[in-house]
């Protein structure tokens, strides 16, 4: 009975992908997957091939596999380079109340400071801060500007 | 400084008159009851030295505007246009001519004067009842000269109270956040004005990151978020003395934060490990309580005006919802059940009503529930609207609004609406600059 309810939600999934995507080449270059964005727009890089972000579902906290993928990295570079410590700047879309977002945004960077501390980085090299709504990095209202808000960005501290 | 020097004296004891005009506020009301405001009377000595000393050429015209523009925006009245007043201010004042003012098909009539000794500005005003014939209240005021602005608050409250019954909201001021800048680089502010629009001051300089202020019981003090040294914490601000010190020692993100009734308490939420629960803290003995303790995120908290319960914000059930428990943190009990999130609670201060933000297919709807979560009404919809506070009678609600931008993601704007509980008289509240999250004091005078 799961595997049935399973198959129906990838269904959707993927419908939502087509429905998406189509309506993001609309708007402009970037990408998304559901409605995560998984363009390179907005993306910047700690190191090379190191990129600093991590983008996330409306409400949603879960890292996706790509994002997964984006902190071992961030994990390793931390590794190579123990002297470097980090703040993860995590951020929301405008489509919720200011409040519910300062606490979504701090969800979301632990989500990321979790996931790199089970690849061994110390809690004491990341710091996190939770800037809700009020930074947003694509100024724009429509679903592909909201995916790329949605975010927590590695940013280094020293 | 702010709220001093304001000395009352009732003159005349207004005499209780019944069967006289009633305005109804509990509906929306689409005949907005007809009323001259006569402009104030005061003989040219008063007028030039008030003039010298207030840089305005007529006072009394300038108190009676304040009024009259109150009565407007109130949405109850009509205040007609003074070309058709017959009667001189002076012998109006005196003794009304009704029949005249009556041709006007004016119900009301306000009419005053206004003397300057003794470095005093003594305001007097009557309220008439045209067709009837009778004087329904006078009273007078005496002050300083420089709170010219609020004596015709202070009267505009006095008329509300005569004529609907219930206290005003107009001797109140606003806290909010002032905004400039591109949307993703906003400088925010936090800026004080009167009700209408007058007076702003700012209180801090737009260095770092501001958030959420509301006042305390007596409008003396703030509570807000500010990102000082990149660490959002909440801090309480002395308006009059300008001095701030952040609330408590916790380890982490402070957010959300509002006074209790008794302004003895500041109740929010403090963020730890991706987990978001309320806490209070005592201003006197600094002492902290947790009040939830749940792997959800909680916030948005809002004592009831008797301070014996607690609504907030909770995504527990797996999305925003409302919820409300014991100011001890017991017997928790959602309340809202609708369609769509729900944000931002705030209890009336009459006690009845919990206003809220929902997000509900793409669409904010600012609107009011009964505390149990019977009743949801919804006042108002937009593309992104939240963060309703209650004028301090319960009957208007204040929020702000924000603009979709354009293909380019230009014209953004952010600015301040007022809204009748009765989802009529819907206002944009001018502010000198872009403007957000605004908090309404308690009546001043009282």
């Amino acid at each position: 009975m799961n595997l049935n309810k399973i198959f129906k939600n990838a269904l959707l999934v993927a419908l939502a992908c087509l429905a998406l995507s189509a309506c993001a080449k609309k708007v402009g270059t970037g990408q998304m997957q559901g409605d995560v964005y998984t363009g390179t727009d907005t993306v910047e890089y700690l190191a090379s091939g190191v990129p600093d972000r991590v983008f996330f579902a409306t409400n949603e906290s879960v890292l996706t596999t790509k994002s997964r993928e984006t902190l071992r990295k961030q994990a390793a570079w931390l590794r190579k380079n123990s002297k470097i410590n980090i703040v993860i700047e995590g951020h929301a879309d405008e489509r919720g109340t200011r409040e519910y977002n300062l606490a979504l945004g701090e969800r979301r960077a632990n989500a990321a400071k979790d996931y790199l501390m089970t690849y061994g980085i110390s809690a004491d090299r990341i710091s996190v801060i939770s800037y809700g709504k009020e930074r947003p990095v694509d100024s724009g209202s429509n679903p592909l500007s909201w995916s790329k808000n949605r975010r927590s960005v590695s940013v280094k501290a020293n | 400084m702010l709220f001093r020097y304001l000395f009352i004296f009732f003159l005349i004891i207004p005499i209780k008159s019944f069967a006289l005009i009633e305005v109804d506020i509990t509906r929306g009301n689409l005949s907005p009851l007809p009323i001259a405001v006569s402009p104030l009377s005061l003989d040219r000595e008063t007028k030039n030295n008030l003039k010298k000393i207030l840089e305005k050429e007529d006072i009394g015209a300038g108190i009676s505007s304040v009024v009259e523009n109150n009565l407007k925006k109130s949405g109850l009245f009509n205040p007609l246009s003074k070309d058709s007043f017959l009667q001189k201010p002076d012998i109006a004042h005196l003794k009304p001519r009704f029949e005249d003012w009556a041709l006007i098909k004016a119900q009301a009539l306000i009419t005053g004067k206004v003397t300057f000794s003794d470095e005093k500005l003594r305001v007097e005003f009557r309220l008439w009842d045209v067709l009837a014939a009778k004087e329904m209240m006078a009273l007078a005021f005496t002050t300083v000269p420089s709170n010219w602005r609020r004596v015709g608050h202070i009267i505009t409250d006095k008329i509300y109270e005569r004529l609907t019954g219930e206290k005003g909201y107009f001797d109140t001021r606003i806290i909010y956040v002032s905004e400039e800048g591109p949307k993703t680089k906003r400088i925010k502010k936090l800026a004080i004005m009167d009700q209408d629009g007058f007076n702003t001051k700012y209180l801090t300089l737009g260095n770092e990151l501001v958030l959420t202020p509301r006042f305390n019981p007596t409008n003396q003090m703030v509570t807000y978020l500010s990102y000082f040294r990149n660490l959002p914490r909440v801090y309480l601000l002395d308006i009059e003395t300008g001095i701030q010190e952040v609330v408590g020692d916790f380890p982490g993100m402070t957010f959300a934060p509002r006074f209790s009734p008794d302004g003895k308490k500041i109740i929010m939420s403090f963020a730890k490990d991706g987990n978001s629960d309320i806490y209070t803290m005592d201003l006197e003995n600094r002492i902290v309580e947790r009040i939830t303790n749940h792997p959800s995120i909680d916030t948005s908290p809002s004592y009831s005006p008797d301070g014996k319960y607690i609504c907030f914000n909770s995504d527990r059930s797996g999305y925003q919802q409302i919820y409300i428990m014991k100011s001890d943190g017991s017997n928790v009990k959602r309340i809202s059940f609708g369609k769509g999130l729900y944000g931002t609670p705030v209890w009336s201060p009459r006690g009845d009503l919990i206003a809220f933000t929902k997000l509900h297919k793409g669409k904010f709807y600012i609107g009011v529930m009964r505390t149990n979560g019977k009743g949801e009404r919804l006042l108002t919809e937009n593309f992104y609207q939240e963060a309703p506070s209650w004028s301090p009678n319960g009957r208007v609600l204040i929020f702000y609004r924000e603009t979709k931008t354009d293909d380019k993601g230009e014209g953004f704007t952010a600015k301040l609406w007022s809204i009748d509980l009765t989802g009529y008289n819907e206002r944009l509240v001018s502010t000198e600059t872009d403007a957000s999250d605004p908090s309404w004091s308690s009546l001043l005078s009282n």
